[in-house]
């Protein structure tokens, strides 16, 4: 079988609609495992007692909201780099999915913040990268919105996404040190000295679950965007007239 | 080769020059911003030399956003950008003219009115110097990131807004290195590390951002 029969967005629509309910439903029952785990297994915290638990989400959002841009940045590179055209509607399907994570990790991590530091924000380094990571993702959506030409779109969001693919390491490491310089120790992220290994589970476990759920959302999107994209042509519109 | 780069910032040089109140705003914009903190926040001198250097830099890259909206704009208006593009010199270093001329119009009236200000937030005379120096080092990594925000932007409805949004966040880094020494002088913990930083960032941004505007602006104009 050769595999780029599925860069054709024809293939990929027919591969996509069966792979969707494999990936939505192992993202379902692991969710479920991974809540279990967190909720119930999960031992609580000596420092933090019950607050902690917020991790479970906190953590595998903040992993994938990194991974989904790193992701996009590499769809995009592959649709410059190629010219196919799928590449480039994969990159604005795992767009919004991404912000969401974003906004998540920045949710739960203001959530957390308050029982343990007292504060609802702190400009801790991860939270700032965090939210220039969010500004990012806004840019590049907004610049989709703007132009209209679907090619040119394609290409100036995918410029974006890689030049900030570039930038994300030195923002990363500017806010770090700009952190550490102004606000001392008093405060650190980096605490977890030694985990429970069922904690760890739990969260590897939520992980793997957002893993699969961005697989989900990102092909459901895809799929509609090749039927927007494509409705001009014939396999479309028998599509379209069969339901 | 070099002669089309000297070219191109004769030609926006001499554009600029015979248009001087386009350029002139965005200096008056850098001056009125970083004037109206202090009625803002109040006129204590200790207050203002704590976030001098940080209003001073957030000014000079807001102004030189300003700017950047226009850097290609006039020339895609009139038709003339396209000629350039196609033209067989290498729009790379049309875009890199263009930037260069940017951070000539822009940035070093930037750095001739920064020390006046300065005075105005109370900085010392040190702290002013590595003012300078650090708006030396950090104009040219606002004028050549902006290029790729300018180029994508081309001919979009709110086109500035939308740069605005794009290149902000990737002039982060350049905000904290050129603040930050600024800062350490102040402090005592010394400029250097954060100077080095801001040089490594600029040499960084000289080699890799006229080549996307360039692939950005060829996007944009097909």
């Amino acid at each position: 079988m050769n595999l780029y029969t599925y860069a054709s967005p024809a293939n990929f629509y027919h591969l996509a609609g069966k792979l969707i309910p494999w990936f939505a439903w192992s993202a379902g029952l692991l969710t479920i495992w991974g809540l279990y785990i967190s909720f119930f297994l999960a031992p609580t915290d000596f420092q933090q007692s019950e607050a902690y638990r917020i991790i479970f989400i906190h953590v595998p959002a903040a992993w994938m909201s990194m991974f989904i841009y790193l992701v996009m940045a590499f769809w995009g590179a592959i649709g410059l780099a190629f010219n196919t055209r799928l590449s480039f509607m994969m990159a604005r399907a795992l767009a919004p999915t991404g912000a969401l994570f974003t906004f998540i990790a920045l949710w739960t991590g203001a959530l957390w913040g308050k029982p343990m530091w007292g504060a609802w924000w702190v400009w801790d380094a991860r939270l700032t990268s965090e939210l220039i990571l969010l500004f990012l993702y806004v840019g590049i959506i907004a610049l989709w919105a703007a132009i209209d030409d679907v090619r040119r779109g394609d290409r100036a969001g995918s410029l974006l996404t890689l030049i900030g693919a570039i930038n994300v390491p030195i923002i990363y490491f500017s806010v770090k040190w700009w952190n550490t310089l102004h606000q001392g120790a008093s405060i650190s992220l980096t605490k977890a000295p030694s985990m429970a290994a069922i904690m760890l589970q739990g969260m590897l476990v939520m992980a793997i679950a957002a893993w699969l759920y961005t697989i989900a959302v990102a092909l459901v999107r895809v799929r509609r965007i090749i039927l927007e994209r494509e409705r001009h042509t014939d396999w479309v519109k028998a599509i379209l007239e069969a339901k | 080769m070099h002669r089309f780069l000297l070219a191109v910032l004769r030609r926006d040089l001499t554009l600029a020059a015979r248009r001087r109140g386009d350029w002139m705003i965005a200096q008056f914009f850098f001056v009125m911003v970083a004037s109206l903190f202090p009625l803002g926040i109040g006129p204590e001198p200790e207050m203002l030399a704590r976030i001098g250097p940080g209003v001073l830099w957030v000014a000079a890259t807001l102004a030189s956003l300003l700017s950047l909206s226009r850097l290609f704009a006039d020339d895609h208006h009139d038709g003339s950008l396209e000629h350039m593009v196609l033209s067989p010199e290498p729009t790379v270093l049309l875009v890199l003219g263009k930037s260069i001329a940017h951070w000539l119009i822009y940035g070093i009236p930037v750095l001739l009115i920064a020390p006046v200000l300065g005075i105005q937030f109370n900085l010392s005379w040190e702290a002013i110097w590595i003012l300078e120096i650090s708006l030396l080092l950090g104009t040219p990594i606002l004028s050549l990131l902006g290029s790729v925000g300018a180029a994508l932007t081309l001919g979009l409805r709110g086109g500035g807004v939308l740069l605005t949004l794009l290149i902000l966040p990737l002039y982060v880094p350049a905000l904290i290195f050129g603040a930050g020494a600024v800062d350490g002088v102040m402090t005592g913990t010394g400029a250097e590390a954060h100077l080095s930083l801001l040089g490594a960032f600029m040499l960084l941004s000289l080699m890799i951002s006229p080549w996307i505007a360039a692939a950005a602006l060829r996007v944009s104009l097909e």
